[in-house]
Order: structure tokens, then C-alpha cells, then sequence
């Protein structure tokens, strides 16, 4: 009876391409791991309104300062709220891309779901498909909260050129594509799924401040601005800064300009070797322990 | 086409494995035919854990020859890992899906999954359908792992330690689901530490001591002769008597003419899977032992 069941050379009748089943269950993949993200209360805290409550407490904390642009720092003034908006997008791309994932699949890793798939038939293009769909929906949302909340909640004034709407999409893309490479190159870092948290928090919480997310960038010291200028989160940042600060600002940057030649480059490389990273670190299951 | 029905549905030969200097699977063979239920058996340590993951692709062997479903699980693709259904002895769960969610996920992995609610009526979690996974107790998250494992359909079914945590009563259900998939049709491959439940599905058994086979066959022949002898236990002033015979019957009747009417406490029977088993495991010992101290000499 077993003898039916077996299969011929051909592919089944009904079966769709290798490439079009990739794709399915990759939208099927992230349709199921966003549902589950939003039921993990630490995660929505940690990652998806962390940079929301960011915002808020230096708001709040600062009500009362100004940041100026020029190269006099008397030009434009703009209150706290808007000084911070730049970064705290930019931590909220380091922090869905790099943490969520380097966590998540670490965790996924430890607790067995991971080796679980390797036993099915799931592509493993599909399972990044979902993560990178998951990634992509939920910084999607945690932006719009983000600014949403700028714009109502502390009236910050949201640009209304669409060439600087135009930066900020490819800013966008690039750094939660390198994020989110970079968050599954990092995934093989922690050993256990315990220490998942403890290894990556503290790793995304430094680049945080030496690249200017909290701290002006420009009140570092310059051998860690320059130290800072390889990583790709200064550059995020930066790109940010040309999307949502005045112009005059551009003279306080370390180069003097926003550069975005310079930030479209280091992102570029990142993403390169974020893909490499990912390619060497990620295996479904450590074979043999 | 042919001929294929009678092909092995899992081919091991010489089967080997060591971790740096320790060997942990040692020339193992076995086949497991179409539509049978295969029982491994043997004592913590003896290689079942990793027998089993050798066939379902997840560890490299060191020595031997393996085809599961006429494949290396080596080279195992996705369309063979369609064809198989794992059960693994420890996985973690997506605590934070719901036990429908979960089966429906991993049902469209596979071309011709069964029907999802069909599946958790089988494994008696249809109450629990809308329950998150992380809610459910021990025994319950068991069962949602033997629901991943069936859902696709599986040709050959690989359950390790699957009843671990349940109570009698779900083993007993836990039973029955094994048995409908046997009569679907469905080749399996059990470990288990429980040696009625083996003796209740499997067809055949091998157990396995050290990393060797010790004994491999029908459940009813395995072990020594002597060790399948039945026995006739019985009170006689006051004192436990057991003799063992190959006619026990006789012996009762010599008994009852003996004592002149029916024996105190009388018992009659052979040997169970688990008797055997434990004197197989005791003799394995015993003789690795003795091979060592020769070694040693």
C-alpha cells in the first residue's frame, strides 16, 4: 500500500514551482511570526516602543532646551523633542532589525523550534523571507507610532519636501536590511537561548550611544566619533538627521555636510557583510552537541 | 513500480558513531519494512537518541550505510522531509501560539497535510484548540508535538519517547492513534522507555545496549530460550515457589494432585518484554565488563 504512495520523477501534480512555494510559505511565515511578536510582551517593550518612550522622556526631561543649527549653533532653533526624532528612528531600525532578530533566533535556536523546522520541509529562503517580513511590518508600524506621536503628541514638524521623504525611504531600506542581516549574524553569538538578552541588549545599547542616538554625536570625544564612523548606526542616524533637522544643521556633523554619499556606502558594506555574516553563523541546528 | 512495497522503508548497515574517543553507536543493522511498527529499546546511553537522529538527517554518522525511504539522510531535500514525520524527544514550543495555529502553521509546509482539526480530534486536543500552547500542561504539549509530527502525512513516523509525561489513560488513547496510522498504512519507529507500550505496538524490537544491538526480532522471540521459559509461581507453607518449565501445565497438574486440590496464590505465565529486556540489559553489561577486564589483562 506503501507502494502508491511513492513518488515518480516528476513533481506532483497540484505542487507549485520550488520558487512560487518559496514564496507562499516565506507570506505565510510572516503573517504568522508578526501575529506572535505582538503576543510577546517583552519584545513590544524592548524593541517596538522603546524608541517611543525614548522620545518621550528626553521630551519631557528637556522641556525646556533648544538645539540651534549653523556653524555658530544660532540658526533655526528646534525644541528637544525634534533634536531626538532622527535618533530615536534610527535606534528604533537597530532595534527591530539587529536585537529583535539576533534575540529571537537565538531564542528559536535554544528552545528547539528551530531544529523543529529543520525536520520539516519548510526552505529555509522562507523561514528569512518571514523573519525579514516580520522585520519589515513591524519597523513599518513602530515608525509610523513613532512619528505619529512626534508630530501630535510634542508637535514636531514632519518634513514636508517629498525629495527629503525620498531620503528617508532609502535610509530606511538599507539600514533594516543591514539590521536585520546583522541581527542574524549576531544570532550565533549567544550560546544558550537564556543568554540571548543578556549577550545582545548590552552589544545594541553601546552602539546606541557612541553613535550619537542619545548623546550629541558631535560631544564625543573624536577618537571615539571616529571609532563610531565605521559602524553603520552613526550613518543611520546621520540619515536621519538630513530627513528631519533643518539644513543649517548639517554644519554641526562631524564632516560638516550630511554626507549621505558616505552613508549610503558604509550601509552598503555593512549589508554585504551582514549577508556574509549570516551565511557563516546561521546553521538550523548545531549538529553534533 | 514493482517490488518498491517490499523495499526496506529504512536500511541501516554497520551503522557507527563516535564523539571524539567515546563510541556511542558501534555497527549497528537493521531494516524496518513498509507499514511496520519498529521498536528501538535500550537503557539511557545506549545510542537510541542517536540512532534515531542519524535517520532523520539531524546528525552525520561516523561509519555505515543509512537509506531512509531510499535516501541518504545525508542528502535528505525537502521533498523527502515531506515524506517523513518527527517526533522529537525534547522540542520547545512557540508558547505564544495557539495549539490550532500551531498544527495549521506547520500543515502548509507539507503538499497533502490531513485535515487540521481531524489531527487534534486524533491526539484528544480539540477542546484546546483556541488554548495557547504555553498554557497547556506536560502531557497536553506532548501531544501537540505528535500532532506536528502526523499532520503532514508522513510515509515513515519517527516518535522518540512520545508518551513521556502522559497519564494512563492518554497513553492508552495515545495507543489507538498509533494503531490507525499503522493501519493507514504508515511505517513508524518508536523508542520508548516503556516496555508494555512496546510490547503493545511494535511489531518487532531491537534493543540496544552499549551502542550494539543485543537482541533484534518479533517482540514474542526476543531473548534467549531460556529467558522466555514460562514460569508457575505458587504458595506452599506459607513459602513464594516459582519454577520455570516449558510446560507449565503439566507441571500445575502435578501440583494439584500433589497438594490434593488447588495451590495458594497460584500465577502462571511467561516472561514479560520488560523481564527479558532487563536480563538482556544485565547480561550486556556483564559481558562489556568482562570484555573490558580482558582488555585490561
Amino acid at each position: 500500500m506503501t507502494s502508491t504512495t511513492t513518488t515518480p520523477a516528476p513533481a506532483r501534480p497540484g505542487e507549485p514551482a520550488p520558487l512560487a512555494r518559496m514564496l507562499r510559505l516565506g507570506t505565510i511565515r510572516a503573517a504568522y511570526e508578526v501575529r506572535l511578536y505582538f503576543r510577546q510582551g517583552d519584545s513590544v517593550f524592548f524593541t517596538f516602543l522603546f524608541p517611543v518612550v525614548m522620545l518621550a522622556i528626553f521630551s519631557v526631561a528637556f522641556s525646556d532646551g533648544q538645539m540651534a543649527g549653523g556653524i555658530r549653533g544660532d540658526q533655526d532653533p528646534i525644541s528637544m523633542a525634534h533634536a531626538y526624532l532622527p535618533g530615536m528612528v534610527a535606534a528604533g531600525l537597530l532595534l527591530s532589525g539587529v536585537q529583535n532578530l539576533a534575540v529571537d533566533i537565538a531564542m528559536e535556536r535554544g528552545d528547539g523550534t528551530l531544529k523543529r523546522l529543520a525536520g520539516s520541509p519548510l526552505p529555509v529562503i522562507s523561514y528569512f523571507l518571514g523573519k525579514l517580513g516580520q522585520v519589515l511590518v513591524t519597523s513599518l508600524l513602530q515608525l509610523a507610532l513613532l512619528l505619529t506621536v512626534a508630530a501630535v503628541v510634542f508637535q514636531v514638524p514632519l518634513p514636508t519636501e517629498p525629495s527629503r521623504w525620498l531620503t528617508f525611504a532609502w535610509v530606511y531600506l538599507l539600514g533594516i536590511g543591514t539590521s536585520a542581516v546583522l541581527g542574524i549574524a549576531l544570532s550565533g553569538l549567544p550560546r544558550s537561548g537564556k543568554s540571548a538578552t543578556a549577550v545582545i541588549i548590552p552589544i545594541t545599547l553601546v552602539l546606541q550611544f557612541v553613535s550619537g542616538v542619545y548623546v550629541t554625536f558631535a560631544s564625543l570625544p573624536e577618537w571615539l566619533q571616529n571609532a563610531a564612523s565605521v559602524l553603520p548606526l552613526k550613518w543611520m542616524a546621520q540619515g536621519m538627521r538630513s530627513v528631519f533637522l533643518p539644513d543649517s544643521f548639517s554644519a554641526t556633523e562631524q564632516g560638516g555636510s550630511w554626507d549621505l554619499g558616505t552613508t549610503a556606502l558604509v550601509l552598503g558594506v555593512w549589508l554585504v557583510l551582514g549577508v556574509l555574516g549570516s551565511r557563516l553563523a546561521f546553521r538550523w541546528i548545531r549538529k553534533d552537541t | 513500480m514493482s517490488g518498491i512495497g517490499s523495499q526496506p522503508v529504512v536500511r541501516v548497515r554497520g551503522l557507527g558513531k563516535t564523539y571524539g574517543t567515546r563510541t556511542a553507536v558501534d555497527g549497528v543493522d537493521f531494516d524496518i519494512l513498509p507499514g511496520e511498527i519498529f521498536a528501538l529499546l535500550g537503557p539511557n546511553g545506549a545510542g537510541k537518541s542517536t540512532t534515531i537522529e542519524i535517520l532523520e538527517g539531524y546528525r552525520d554518522r561516523s561509519a555505515g550505510q543509512v537509506e531512509v525511504l531510499g535516501i541518504d539522510p545525508r542528502n535528505g531535500d525537502l521533498d523527502w522531509k515531506a515524506r517523513i514525520g518527527i517526533v522529537l524527544q525534547s522540542s520547545g514550543e512557540q508558547g505564544s501560539a495557539t495549539v490550532r495555529e500551531q498544527v495549521a502553521h506547520f500543515a502548509s509546509f507539507y503538499p497533502r497535510p490531513r485535515d487540521v482539526d481531524e489531527v487534534l480530534e486524533a491526539v484528544g486536543l480539540q477542546d484546546k484548540a483556541r488554548a495557547r500552547i504555553r498554557s497547556l500542561s506536560g502531557g497536553q504539549r506532548r501531544r501537540v508535538d505528535v500532532a506536528l509530527g502526523i499532520v503532514g502525512r508522513p510515509e515513515l513516523l519517527f516518535l522518540d519517547e512520545p508518551t513521556t509525561g502522559f497519564d494512563p489513560e492518554a497513553r492508552r488513547r495515545f495507543w489507538d492513534l498509533i494503531r490507525s496510522l499503522k493501519g493507514e498504512g504508515t511505517t513508524i519507529l518508536l523508542t520508548t522507555h516503556y516496555l508494555d507500550e512496546a510490547a503493545q505496538l511494535s511489531d518487532r524490537a531491537a534493543v540496544l545496549t552499549g551502542g550494539r544491538i543485543s537482541a533484534l526480532g518479533p517482540v514474542s522471540s526476543l531473548g534467549t530460550p531460556e529467558q522466555r521459559t514460562p514460569f508457575v509461581r505458587w504458595r506452599e507453607r506459607g513459602e513464594r515457589r516459582e519454577v520455570r518449565t516449558a510446560t507449565p501445565a503439566e507441571l500445575v497438574g502435578t501440583l494439584v494432585s500433589r497438594l490434593g486440590g488447588e495451590p495458594e496464590g497460584l500465577e502462571v505465565g511467561a516472561p514479560s518484554l520488560e523481564d527479558i529486556y532487563l536480563e538482556l540489559v544485565a547480561s550486556a553489561s556483564l559481558l562489556r565488563t568482562a570484555a573490558a577486564q580482558e582488555g585490561l589483562a
